[in-house]
């Protein structure tokens, strides 16, 4: 009975201190986060509605804004060409070709998923940057890039939900449609798509949970300026490279490193909101 | 239109998109093998990095990466195999199970750079080690840890449940059961999953910029003493890993072979996720005949 109760407690032990990071972290962050705003005197409200970042300047500025529009803007534009994409490469492998496309497109996700973020980076900044900036214009560096870098980054991440949530209709729904003599597409558009809609939702949250975290990758290739974007050729920033950028740069405790925390607390923050976002998804899935 | 030309015109188009996704991973493959692979060559594996000079390899940034793999695996197939346990044998639907749930939500759908910052914050700042190669792992543990407990919490919920059964109806205790039959049993998807998971440690740079650090201390390969300050297999030594070596020589070296060195370094990246994909593959089918006898 010894042992029973010790497997048990060690097995416990291991669940609870998943409890315990995540309180931990949200915590940790939480206090280190508000720490500009009660310590330094910064104003929260400026820190999220001014442009102006200028941690150097005699009277400092901090306003995060150009970050956040930047982070922003980076994960619906690629949201938008991700999720195309990626749901059409569902519908291909679930309701096109299910047997071969499936065979192919699958390791092909797969090995997209597996390609490190700095891969993904370098080749922005050695194939894509130059590219842009000789074919379409701009520096190169900027928010087109990102958006492309980041359209890829996520596309596995669509296609694989999308695929689950197309794969586990109930097959009736289907043959009823094509019954009635509905020609495939409009099986698909008609009856399909919105059977699956809160899944397919659920998949390009998840991309864009997942895009507007991504660091590195971005960092590469959007170009790192403090102003905002008046297009999608400028350059631009979000509170992931600019936490990137500056983090090992600013010391440890000071105003602005404090500010960087700011971010990393919106990018928590912004990490629940996409949770609840998929946990209503989910309520709202009916089959 | 007429439904028909419609319906022919929707299969092209979804045709087409598979066609994209196939050309682009085609491409990012063949541009990264045939830039990366000329670069790699054994002097190129074995040698130290220069940070000025052009002509630096790739060797401590190749170990740091496996060693730091190493390590993390140890903390977190342990852990996830254990929460996998808890959820799948243990847990009763209620409150405890789903803040459990919920937490290991959270963590995994936490940017790798926010698991950074809470390592700085905690392995680096409060605990007063620095940049270390533990730091380093304690992060990647907290990446990891979510995927290992989905990983085996699947494994051993798919398990056929007369397997179980049949234990229990012996008389055998549950522990016992979880010990010595379904965990057997369970073993090759675990594994499988934990060499996916090996894949994602191994390319992962943002959690381990701020918590591992961004240079690696001279190596003396023949000091095989963990607590010297030189030895590779210090664990409380500062180590750049080959993901954050690519990201640094792209936005602050000062070598001008960057691209080169980056190439080659990428290529090796590749080829390490290729192998822990089709390893993955490979032993979990080998172990799935051996184990189920099917031919």
């Amino acid at each position: 009975m010894n042992g029973e109760f010790r497997g048990r407690m060690l097995v416990t032990l291991c669940a609870v201190i998943m409890i315990a990071a995540t309180i931990a972290i949200t915590i940790f962050l939480g206090t280190k986060g508000l720490q500009a705003f009660f310590k330094n005197g910064v104003n929260p409200i400026e820190f999220l509605t001014s442009s102006d970042w200028n941690p150097l300047k005699e009277n400092p500025e901090y306003g995060a804004l150009t970050f956040i529009v930047g982070s922003f803007a980076v994960t619906v534009l690629s949201a938008i060409i991700a999720a195309p994409l990626g749901i059409g490469a569902a519908i291909f492998m679930t309701e096109i070709a299910p047997s071969w496309g499936r065979k192919i497109l699958q390791p092909i996700v797969e090995l997209l998923v597996g390609i490190p973020s700095v891969v993904y980076g370098f080749i922005g900044l050695t194939v894509l940057v130059p590219f842009v900036r000789s074919h379409i214009g701009g520096l190169g560096f900027g928010l087109l890039s990102g958006t492309i870098v980041l359209s890829v980054m996520i596309l596995p991440t669509v296609t694989t939900i999308a695929t689950d949530a197309m794969a586990t209709l109930p097959k009736n729904l289907r043959e009823g449609s094509l019954a009635l003599g509905a020609t495939r597409w409009q099986t698909i558009k008609k009856v399909l798509i919105p059977a699956a809609l809160p899944s397919l939702l659920t998949a390009i949250v998840l991309g864009m949970a997942r895009a507007f975290g991504e660091a590195l990758a971005v960092q590469m290739v959007i170009g790192n300026s403090r102003d905002l974007p008046t297009s999608i050729l400028d350059t631009a920033a979000t509170l992931t490279t600019i936490i990137t950028l500056n983090m090992g740069n600013t010391t440890y405790g000071s105003v602005e490193n404090n500010t960087l925390w700011s971010m990393g607390l919106i990018l928590l923050i912004m990490s629940f909101g996409f949770i609840l976002l998929i946990r209503y998804l989910a309520s709202r899935r009916k089959l | 239109m007429n439904s028909k030309v419609a319906d022919r015109i929707a299969t092209g188009v979804f045709g087409l998109i598979a066609v994209i996704i196939i050309t682009i991973l085609a491409s990012l493959f063949g541009y990264i093998l045939v830039n990366g692979v000329s670069h790699i060559s054994w002097s190129f594996i074995t040698s130290p990095s220069s940070s000025i000079r052009a002509g630096g390899g790739i060797r401590d940034q190749l170990f740091n990466s496996i060693y730091i793999l190493v390590i993390t695996m140890i903390i977190t197939v342990p852990l996830g195999l254990g929460g996998g346990i808890y959820m799948a044998e243990y847990a009763k639907p209620g409150r405890v199970t789903n803040t459990i749930r919920s937490c290991i939500e959270v963590l995994a759908s936490l940017p790798s750079i926010v698991i950074g910052m809470f390592g700085l914050l905690m392995f680096v700042n409060l605990t007063g080690w620095g940049y270390t190669i533990i730091g380093g792992a304690l992060a990647l543990t907290v990446f990891n840890l979510p995927v290992m407990v989905r990983v085996s919490e699947d494994a051993i919920r798919n398990l056929p449940n007369d397997l179980k059964e049949a234990s229990l109806a012996l008389g055998i205790t549950h522990w016992h059961t979880i010990k010595k039959v379904l965990l057997p049993s369970a073993f090759p998807s675990i594994l499988t999953g934990a060499i996916l998971a090996s894949g994602r440690v191994f390319g992962e740079a943002a959690a381990l910029l701020f918590t591992a650090g961004l240079s690696t201390p001279r190596l003396n390969y023949m000091d095989w003493n963990p607590f010297s300050p030189i030895s590779p297999l210090n664990i409380f030594r500062p180590a750049e890993t080959l993901a954050v070596h690519i990201w640094a020589v792209n936005t602050q070296g000062l070598i001008p072979d960057a691209k080169e060195i980056s190439a080659g370094a990428s290529a090796v990246l590749i080829i390490a996720v290729l192998i822990f994909n089709l390893s993955a593959r490979w032993i979990g089918s080998i172990i799935h005949k051996k184990m189920t006898a099917n031919k």
